[in-house]
């Protein structure tokens, strides 16, 4: 072991791997769950797609060609009167702006013409309406003027999974519930995880007097009926994302209070940290550098079901009439509408099936997440 | 071997044979061979003792014996086990258990974890006799007592109803043996019976199990890195390393006549060397007076507090530059209580004083300043360095805080020149603790403490986790880096070997005061006290000393 070449000052910096060998054995593990790893992937692309919702699923054309000039509609309001109409707003799906555009140019459509509010005025008969291929070509149709004829009634201006009550596309509105359900989650995910690990860090770290009132206010405060006082508070204070947002988090840093104290309690007294301390480290380094990636593995390892709870949480408050603002994008108002129209099966189905295939995805990632963080897992 | 299995007929047949053993793991597709084609055999009535440092194989092989590894993690490419003629390897489970804490029996290292700590003694004896004997209720009673009598319990009767965390380490090593004496089994393996236990209490540990031994004419298969031990205990020894058996033969051959040149350099690491003179004339660089850390026993409703656990009671100390003071004593005579009081990482009463500051009222903060001057190295290397952060990191650590207007290429310079100090390649820098094998982190951790130029460290236990060739390495870097730097050392250790290679000044602690202190020379060759006395025959010759002084 008696080593030695003499120290230089110009000994190359050697460069150090991007990825410690824990990362790389934590993703083998990751990818070792194949059910967890492609339902990854799945969530990702989906949410991807969804982050793009106003180029998939809209009212207006992406891209139009009016009189030369290029026009995007999709990012750019352009008053009417551009047109030779009179309303503030372009509304491109009347067929007289249509007619004026296609006679002075071109434009490219989404391959949904409906946005999550835009109200399909060519309804065969009155909403809900299933979606089209359930109907005949004459039927789908029938509510346009010159019926199966007409050059309106095409596939991009039919109802793939049907109508709600209000003759809004369901398709539409699943894609933009789908993105606010999943930011909602996100959001509130990060920041009660913050919140939460912070007090659990503090509580797990000092100890003694700082922990024991900290926690018997956590448990007080988690023994509130949470239900009853969300529906309070939302009765008082204008429903919206941040409002709804600040409430649930009021309540959901809790959860993380308790593993993360538990992982500071455990490892303040590890021989590193005493060491760190001898060094004359202080607290907050030490909690920082040395406590914290301790306590991530255990967070980590929870977000992705806190995550799919946050979801469940907004849906089932949107269910209630509680949650986010009328005529919002939401999952749990078309579950509401599912349960009021039981003649529309499309509706109830639709709701159904995406919820639970969001939240599958979830979990199953949610376990692979788990093998990969736990080292006593081994593969053969 | 020079027995072959075949000729049973002249001479006794073997207990146990053991033959072309191989263990391999398997882990994230790789397949690590840990032994590789062991053979060896055990007569009735024999000891044979499994010599090697850790990760030589010697507890894999063990545990193989009664198939207590990780299936199917762990498989054997090769080999038989045979035990009376049944190869255990391809035993059915059924008949395996059979065999288990029957006819052959295990104790292990950590008294602490093997015993189930929600179970009274006397369920946990009983639960073996009704398991293998069918034993019960008042038999079964008067069966525990016997066994609790023969492995040297005091008042069996009041032991009974006992719980584990009442029992000492050497009470529960004591009740494991019973355990694994319970069906009076043909062969008994210990797995480092003596390792977490004190110098007094393994003498008198290996004691019983020599009497016991002879007693019930039992088979010992006994592993241990401990040569002293063996010496005193085997019949035959065979040497491991690296999973293979490089020598075997009997105590007498392979200590007087090694063959293989791993067991020679086994054989010639002990500690060795001596300490710095003692000179009185030297500066003080700490001082403490009368210390006294009590920690209260709370009780009652208002958990007032009716009494205190007296952990350092009363200690006079003097550290001197370029002097080590060696504190030694068994478990729980607070002597790292003592040293982390002196180093102002536990609160304390009494009197401290550190190159001239009265430090003994400070607060954390106020003792940040001198931090860089008083370093701690700790017993556990694989504990008291952060797995996630590369060694360069580790060490900077205290140079950042205390040293804060050097320049990224300075600090890196003074991390590498630690480094080199201590014996290692300076480019190891960029790697993470656990690329380095136990002796190597602890050269880290001690180069963590150096690099800040400290002026007093304090020692606690820097080698009792190391393996014995590991020791003196250590040993020798600290004596070098004492002369080098005129450092005072405060070192703790229960290891007199290692004391008496070091210190020049020694304190005997027991229950929290000093039973004897004074140069290291005459403690050593002329111990005043009885517990002293027994401490010195304990960790010198490997004998238990009956007298009231020393604790069980």
């Amino acid at each position: 072991m008696t080593v030695s070449t003499p120290v230089t000052d110009t000994m190359p910096p050697q460069k150090r791997p991007f990825f410690s060998p824990t990362s790389i054995r934590r993703w083998q593990n990751f990818k070792a769950n194949r059910r967890g790893y492609w339902s990854f992937w799945i969530f990702l692309a989906l949410f991807g797609l969804s982050l793009c919702a106003e180029f998939i699923a809209n009212d207006k054309p992406i891209l139009a060609s009016y009189k030369g000039e290029l026009l995007v509609p999709v990012l750019v309001d352009y008053p009417e009167e551009k047109f030779g109409g009179f309303l503030a707003q372009t509304d491109y799906k009347s067929s007289y702006i249509q007619d004026e555009i296609n006679a002075n140019g071109w434009m490219i459509w989404p391959p949904i013409r409906y946005s999550y509010q835009t109200v399909n005025s060519n309804i065969p008969h009155s909403a809900p309406t299933p979606p089209f291929w359930l109907m005949t070509k004459e039927e789908r149709c029938s509510g346009y003027p010159q019926g199966a004829a007409d050059p309106g009634c095409t596939l991009g201006n039919l109802n793939w999974l049907g109508t709600d009550n209000q003759a809004r596309d369901v398709t539409a509105r699943i894609i933009y519930g789908f993105r606010i359900s999943v930011l909602f989650g996100l959001a509130l995910t990060i920041c009660s995880a913050i919140v939460g690990v912070t007090a659990g860090a503090v509580q797990g770290y000092f100890g003694g007097w700082t922990d024991l009132l900290m926690q018997r206010f956590i448990e007080i405060w988690s023994s509130m009926p949470v239900l009853y006082i969300l529906l309070i508070i939302a009765a008082i204070l204008p429903p919206g994302f941040f409002v709804l947002l600040g409430i649930m988090l009021l309540f959901s840093w809790v959860g993380f209070v308790g593993v993360v104290r538990a992982e500071f309690l455990r490892a303040r007294n590890f021989e590193y940290v005493n060491a760190a301390r001898a060094l004359g480290v202080g607290n907050a380094t030490i909690m920082l550098r040395h406590l914290l990636p301790n306590a991530m593995v255990a967070t980590l390892t929870f977000l992705p079901f806190i995550l799919s709870g946050s979801i469940t949480t907004l849906t089932s408050l949107d269910f209630l009439g509680f949650g986010m603002p009328p005529g919002s994008p939401s999952l749990g108002e078309l579950i509401a509408q599912g349960k009021n129209n039981l003649q529309a099966p499309w509706l109830g189905l639709t709701a159904f099936f995406t919820m639970s295939i969001m939240l599958s995805l979830l979990i199953f990632t949610g376990e692979a997440v788990r093998d990969a963080f736990d080292p006593r897992k081994t593969f053969r | 071997m020079a027995m072959s299995p075949t000729n049973a007929g002249t001479m006794t047949a073997p207990l146990l044979s053991v033959r072309d053993l191989s263990v391999a793991f398997h882990q994230g597709g790789k397949e690590s061979l840990a032994v590789d084609q062991v053979s060896f055999e055990i007569m009735p009535g024999e000891v044979l003792a499994l010599v090697g440092e850790s990760g030589s194989g010697k507890s894999v092989t063990a545990n193989s014996i009664l198939k207590l590894l990780p299936y199917p993690a762990a498989s054997h490419p090769s080999g038989q086990i045979l035990f009376e003629g049944k190869d255990l390897l391809t035993l059915p489970m059924r008949d395996l258990r059979s065999v288990r804490g029957n006819d052959i029996t295990m104790i292990f290292q950590e008294p602490m974890t093997s015993l189930n700590p929600l179970h009274s003694i006397e369920r946990q004896i009983g639960e073996i006799l009704e398991l293998h004997q069918a034993l019960t209720g008042a038999p079964a009673r008067a069966r525990i007592l016997e066994l609790l009598n023969q492995v040297g319990i005091r008042d069996p009767e009041k032991r009974l109803k006992a719980f584990p965390h009442e029992l000492s380490g050497g009470q529960r090593q004591r009740v494991m043996i019973a355990m694994a004496l319970a069906n009076r089994p043909k062969l008994l393996i210990a797995d480092e019976p003596t390792t977490a236990l004190d110098v007094t209490v393994q003498a008198q540990i290996l004691e019983l199990l020599a009497g016991l031994k002879n007693q019930h004419h039992m088979s010992m298969l006994f592993i241990t890195h401990d040569l002293g031990i063996v010496r005193k205990f085997a019949d035959r020894v065979c040497v491991m390393t690296k999973g293979k058996i490089v020598e075997t033969g009997t105590v007498e051959q392979v200590f007087t006549n090694p063959q293989h040149a791993y067991t020679r350099h086994l054989l010639a690491a002990e500690p060795k060397g001596e300490p710095p003179p003692a000179d009185d004339k030297k500066p003080v660089v700490m001082q403490g007076a009368d210390i006294k850390v009590w920690f209260p026993i709370k009780a009652g409703l208002m958990r007032k507090v009716v009494d205190h656990v007296k952990a350092v009671d009363g200690i006079d100390i003097t550290l001197r530059e370029g002097q080590t003071v060696g504190v030694v004593g068994e478990s729980g005579s607070g002597k790292t209580t003592l040293g982390l009081a002196l180093s102002r990482l536990i609160s304390s009463k009494g009197r401290i004083s550190f190159i001239g500051q009265s430090i003994d009222a400070y607060s954390y903060a106020m003792m940040k300043p001198l931090r860089n001057r008083l370093q701690v190295v700790f017993q556990d290397p694989y504990g008291s360095l952060s797995p996630r952060m590369s060694v360069g990191d580790i060490i900077a650590e205290g140079l950042k805080v205390h040293e804060t207007s050097l320049s990224y290429e300075e600090r890196d310079r003074r991390v590498a020149t630690a480094l080199e100090e201590v014996g290692l390649d300076p480019a190891t820098r960029w790697r993470y603790p656990h690329e380095f094998s136990g002796g190597q982190r602890q050269r880290i951790a001690i180069a963590r403490a150096m690099v800040l130029k400290p002026r007093f460290v304090m020692l606690d236990e820097p080698t009792s986790a190391l393996d014995m060739s590991v020791q003196a390495q250590v040993v020798d870097l600290l004596r070098d880096l004492q002369s080098k730097h005129d450092l005072a050392y405060l070192f703790i250790s229960h290891d007199l070997k290692v004391v008496k290679a070091l210190a020049n000044e020694v304190i005997v602690m027991r229950h929290g005061k000093i039973v004897e202190s004074g140069p290291a020379k005459s403690i050593f060759e002329a111990p005043k006290e009885d517990y002293t006395r027994a401490l010195m025959a304990a960790a010198f010759n490997i004998e238990a000393v009956k007298t009231a002084a020393v604790s069980e």
